[in-house]
């Protein structure tokens, strides 16, 4: 019973994690420039991570796989907002100027 | 208009600074690694171990050159590190949801922003850890860091304002309370 219901909760999440991937891709595609763009490739590379990863735990089991997945989580989820800000960095420092709507004044 | 120039904060700043690395901290970083290998192998062959210890040398060694040492946060931080996990993956699941919904309508309702906080993380590594917990969420993107300002480029202006509220700088800045 209770094995039944942790498949259920696992293909649950894994699913969810397909679809946030989905969106991520969709809106890659669908917001207008290279900053909000970066926006839709965070949420794959954070909350798909973090569902797909939950759900694979739940298949593992109590086990040393499940303990490495732990750590391959923790290590996406270290690295990704790193990745992203080397990017989003690169991009600055090249003359990409983030069209924004509004800014902060000058500090 | 904003000349590009006066967006960008920092360049080629000099990155190296002298530091006194203590035999405990090389130590201790070598038993850690070390422990990693060996959860991670699962095999205790001679050779296997043997590679092992040669791997860690020689991560010992690049972080050493990258001064990996000299920023190292203190270990009762990590003890607090739960604590903002638990927040941060609050945080992440609301800004997930709503970054999807803006996504997924029609109008594609964005107001992208540009804010620009000033923290009070002295270290190195306080910076980074405010940085990337902005950047993990959802429509809130850190791209770039210089002294004590951070430069985020925000997708919506709600995001903007949840930002300028401070609770991220709040929650990080616990980690360092001593």
């Amino acid at each position: 019973m209770i094995e039944v219901a942790l498949d259920i909760l696992s293909w649950i999440l894994l699913c969810l994690g397909g679809a946030f991937v989905l969106i991520g891709g969709i809106g890659a595609l669908r917001l207008p420039n290279f900053y909000t763009r970066l926006h839709a490739a965070s949420l794959t590379e954070t909350m798909a991570t973090i569902l797909i990863f939950t759900g694979l735990i739940i298949q593992a089991g109590p086990s040393l796989a499940a303990l490495k997945l732990v750590a391959i989580m923790v290590f996406l989820l270290l690295t990704a907002p790193t990745a992203s800000y080397a990017l989003a960095n690169a991009a600055l420092q090249s003359g990409v100027r983030p069209a924004a709507d509004k800014r902060d004044g000058e500090l | 208009m904003i000349p590009c120039a006066s967006i960008i904060l920092a360049e080629n700043r000099d990155m190296t600074t002298k530091h006194h690395t203590t035999p405990l901290q090389i130590l201790g970083t070598f038993f850690v690694l070390m422990i990693s290998w060996l959860v991670w192998s699962g095999l205790y062959k001679p050779l296997l171990i043997a590679l092992g210890v040669f791997s860690c040398l020689l991560s010992l060694w690049l972080a050493q050159r990258t001064g990996f040492f000299g920023h190292a946060i203190p270990f009762r931080s990590l003890l607090r590190l739960p604590a903002l996990w638990y927040w941060l993956l609050k945080e992440v699941v609301k800004s997930s949801i709503d970054v999807a919904r803006i996504v997924l309508s029609p109008s594609l309702p964005i107001s992208p922003e540009l804010v620009e906080l000033t923290t009070t993380e002295k270290t190195d590594a306080g910076k980074v850890i405010l940085g990337n917990s902005i950047t993990l969420s959802p429509g809130t993107v850190t791209i770039d860091v210089d002294e004590d300002r951070l430069l985020v480029h925000c997708l919506t202006t709600e995001s903007a304002d949840a930002l300028r509220s401070g609770e991220v700088e709040r929650r990080t800045a616990r980690l360092e309370i001593t």
